[in-house]
Parts: structure tokens; C-alpha cells; sequence
């Protein structure tokens, strides 16, 4: 079964470290906080001016003035800090930040990444997500494997406007765990109960299989 | 010296048709939400504005917007705005997407008297388009350039008529870089403190970037998504 916005999460949380720095984007990475690990320590970055980012508050103490990346309240932790949005990327394009999760519209097979605009139907804007997957020292796009019509995300060239060129790292959808290598998408795991078959017709970019592919351990 | 302006009317002098401004605040976050309300009913139009987002639809900058007074918005992110994304996908407005950290440097930039600089977000996009591209240690790396205003327009939590500036949680983000980018920088606060209150340590803002100081008569302080346990 392909997995769930939370279980994709909670895949990913796998891959954080003790001691890392981590920028969570706004929709699916936004939930990995809410599955890191037990007996690690890691501290989240948001890119309008928060290190130590907390849970979200109790009714009582919602602040208009203490925000996450996505505008929605948050509270800081004990040993946080406050700063302004140059100091913020000085973070982030200083190589301070360690891993960054973020969502796609489409990554091609060298690891480009397209995220922010859809020419004539819609522009968000790209945030901070272009300084993001510049400067990164480690990136893990969280999506679906395929669009909402059924069509692959992970392709051979994007077709969108792109937010970032040959940066993106490992991709986890609801369908597999995969690596960006030289030769394409390398795919590591599979989702419980997905087969290899379905992975290949979701994938419109070079697939690369090698050997038995193990199930995720969630 | 007393920076101190009585009231948003009068801080707000000399702005006129035409100009460029910078507004500090992400998202409805740390916005000077009196000076947007004084420019909304000012009728001052065609003008550029600064900021990372462009409010909502209904507050902050999406005021100006849904009035037609901004003819031209430097900005990073605006997808919490539709009224915006219809005059930018009409080509009502002429609009200049930067990237976040970009943005936040080339204001900084520009109050820190650096004319350009190199970066590598944006390489290979859109945004590369026109700007000179070269190669440091291995990475390409776009050369962008520092903006400044004709008035800087941010808001804080307090400051005395020295114009020393204390933000308040992540209501700084923009607020500080902007402080240093304008000719004019105006800063609307909750409260006005008597000079040597503020900690000199704490300060975020030094008094010599800011010229004009008033307390805000009115903050709603809206919240975008209040989001609870």
C-alpha cells in the first residue's frame, strides 16, 4: 500500500541525525518534526527567523508574534534564538544547516527540482526554497510519486520553471526511497506491500534497480 | 535628539505618487499595519514596494493591492494572496520574485553601502536570467544587486526618541535589514520606552538607521493560521 502523508514523514525522520540542523518546508516535511527519533537530538530552523522551533502552542498561548516558515504559530524551545532574515540564510547559504526537507511538483533524474510556479495557472512564489537547494549540504524532497492526474513527478527532464539545478538528493514519496546518482533515480526501498512493477510505472525518469529491494522499516 | 513623530499622519510625511517603498514583516508577522492602513487611505499610488510577501487579501500589503496602488512589488513569496496572483498572471502588476535569502541580502546590501554581490541560489532558473553568472570555488553563482528605498517602513516592539529598535520574537525577519536600507526609515512600535530603558546589549536596531519613531494607535496583529496543539 502506498503510504500516507504521515508515513512518509515518519520515513524520513529516519534519516536525521544527532546533533543535525534541520529546515523543514511547508505540507509534508513540516510533519518529520512530529516523528524524530527518541535519543536523538535535532534542532529546527525556520527561515523567518527561528532556531529551536517548538511545538505548536496550547490555545492559551497562541503568539501572532512568534511564527514558522509556513505562517502558522509555533512556540520555542528552551535554548532558542530569534534573528533577522540576512542572518536567517547566512544559515542556510553558509552551509550551516544540515539537512533540508522539502516538497516538488517535479525532480528530474540529474536532480533538478521544480517547486514554485506553474506558468499561467499559478505563482506562489519560490520563498526561500531556491536558497534552500542552492546552498544545502544534504536534500530530501518529500512528495507523491505521481501528480493528482496519475502522472509521474519524478522525470527524466522537469517541465515547470526550475527552483534548483542538480541538487537534489534522496526523494521519499509514498511509493519508494530513492537516491540521485549519476545514472538516474536509484531506487533503495520499497513502500510495504508495493512492488518494484508499480515503482517503474510511476517513474518516468531512468530507474535504476539493483538486486532484491527491501520494504521500508517503519 | 527625539525621533519621536506624534502620531501615523506624520510619520508618513513626504511619502508620495511613485516611490519606492520598503515594508518590513513576513507573512502578517511584524508588518506596520498603521502606516499600510495611512497609505491606504492616502490614495498615493504607482508605487514599488518591498516586502517579502504581499499580505492577504483582506490586510497588510492586499490592501494597496486590491486598490491599485502598488505598480510594481519586490517580493519573495505571495501565495497566501489571490487578488495578487490575478493581477500577476494578467500582467496588471509588474512583479520581481526573488529568492528569500536574496531578497533579505540585497537589502541588507543596500543599507550596508555594498553595491553587489554573488550568490548561488537561483543558478540555473528563472531568476538567472539577465544576471552576470561566475564560477567561486567550484559553484556557479549569480551576481545580484542591493536594493534601497526612499522610505523604509517597519515595525517594532519598542523604541526610545533615540530610535534604538527591540523586535519581538520572529516579528523581526525583514525589519532589520530594512531599518538600514532607507533614505527616510520610519519605525512603528507597541510602545515607546524613555531613553536608557532599552539595554544597549539587547538592541537590535542602532538609533542611527532610524529616522522617524511613533507608536502605533491601533495593532490588530492578525494571524495567518493559527495553528494549535
Amino acid at each position: 500500500m502506498a503510504l500516507n502523508k504521515n508515513q512518509i514523514a515518519q520515513r524520513i525522520a529516519q534519516e536525521l541525525q544527532d546533533g543535525y540542523y534541520v529546515n523543514l518546508g511547508i505540507g509534508i516535511p513540516t510533519l518529520v518534526a512530529n516523528y524524530i527519533p527518541q535519543g536523538i537530538s535535532v534542532t529546527l530552523q525556520s527561515e523567518n527567523g527561528l532556531l529551536g522551533i517548538g511545538p505548536f502552542p496550547d490555545k492559551d498561548n497562541v503568539d501572532a508574534d512568534l511564527i514558522n516558515a509556513g505562517k502558522q504559530t509555533v512556540t520555542a524551545l528552551p535554548g532558542a534564538s530569534f534573528f533577522d532574515s540576512a542572518t536567517s540564510f547566512a544559515m542556510i547559504r553558509g552551509g550551516h544547516v544540515d539537512l533540508t526537507v522539502l516538497g516538488a511538483f517535479e525532480i528530474s533524474e540529474k536532480g533538478d527540482i521544480a517547486s514554485w510556479k506553474i506558468p499561467g495557472k499559478m505563482v506562489k512564489g519560490m520563498g526561500g526554497a531556491m536558497d534552500l537547494v542552492a546552498s544545502a549540504k544534504n536534500i530530501i524532497v518529500a512528495t507523491t510519486h505521481t501528480n493528482r492526474d496519475g502522472e509521474s513527478k519524478l522525470l527524466k527532464n522537469c517541465t515547470l520553471p526550475l527552483t534548483g539545478v542538480n541538487c537534489v538528493k534522496k526523494i521519499v514519496t509514498d511509493l519508494a526511497v530513492l537516491e540521485v546518482c549519476e545514472q538516474g533515480f536509484k531506487l533503495l526501498e520499497r513502500a510495504p506491500g508495493v512492488t518494484v512493477d508499480e515503482i517503474k510505472k510511476a517513474t518516468e525518469g531512468k530507474l535504476i534497480i539493483e538486486g532484491e529491494i527491501p520494504e521500508m522499516n517503519l | 535628539m527625539n525621533k519621536i513623530v506624534k502620531n501615523t499622519q506624520e510619520a508618513i510625511k513626504g511619502i508620495k505618487s511613485g516611490m519606492t517603498l520598503m515594508l518590513g514583516g513576513f507573512g502578517l508577522c511584524g508588518i506596520p499595519e498603521n502606516v499600510i492602513k495611512a497609505l491606504a487611505d492616502s490614495k498615493i499610488n504607482d508605487l514599488t514596494c518591498i516586502s517579502n510577501n504581499a499580505g492577504v487579501d483582506d490586510f497588510g500589503l492586499g490592501v494597496l493591492l486590491r486598490d491599485k496602488q502598488i505598480r510594481k512589488m519586490i517580493a519573495s513569496y505571495v501565495g497566501e494572496n489571490k487578488e495578487f496572483e490575478r493581477q500577476f498572471l494578467s500582467g496588471e502588476l509588474d512583479v520581481e520574485l526573488n529568492p528569500q535569502g536574496t531578497l533579505a541580502e540585497r537589502i541588507r546590501a543596500g543599507g550596508a553601502g555594498i553595491p553587489a554581490f554573488y550568490v548561488p541560489a537561483g543558478y540555473g532558473t528563472e531568476v538567472a536570467i539577465g544576471k552576470e553568472v561566475r564560477e567561486f570555488n567550484g559553484k556557479m553563482h549569480l551576481m545580484e544587486t542591493a536594493l534601497t528605498a526612499d522610505f523604509a517602513i517597519i515595525k517594532a516592539k519598542y523604541a526610545d526618541a533615540a530610535g534604538n529598535v527591540v523586535y519581538n520574537n520572529t516579528a523581526n525577519n525583514f525589519n532589520n535589514m530594512m531599518a538600514m536600507a532607507g533614505k527616510i526609515t520610519i519605525v512603528e512600535v507597541e510602545e515607546i520606552v524613555p531613553v536608557g530603558e532599552l539595554n544597549p546589549n539587547h538592541i537590535h536596531t542602532p538609533g542611527i538607521f532610524i529616522q522617524r519613531v511613533f507608536k502605533g494607535e491601533v495593532f490588530e496583529k492578525r494571524i495567518e493560521f493559527a495553528t494549535t496543539k
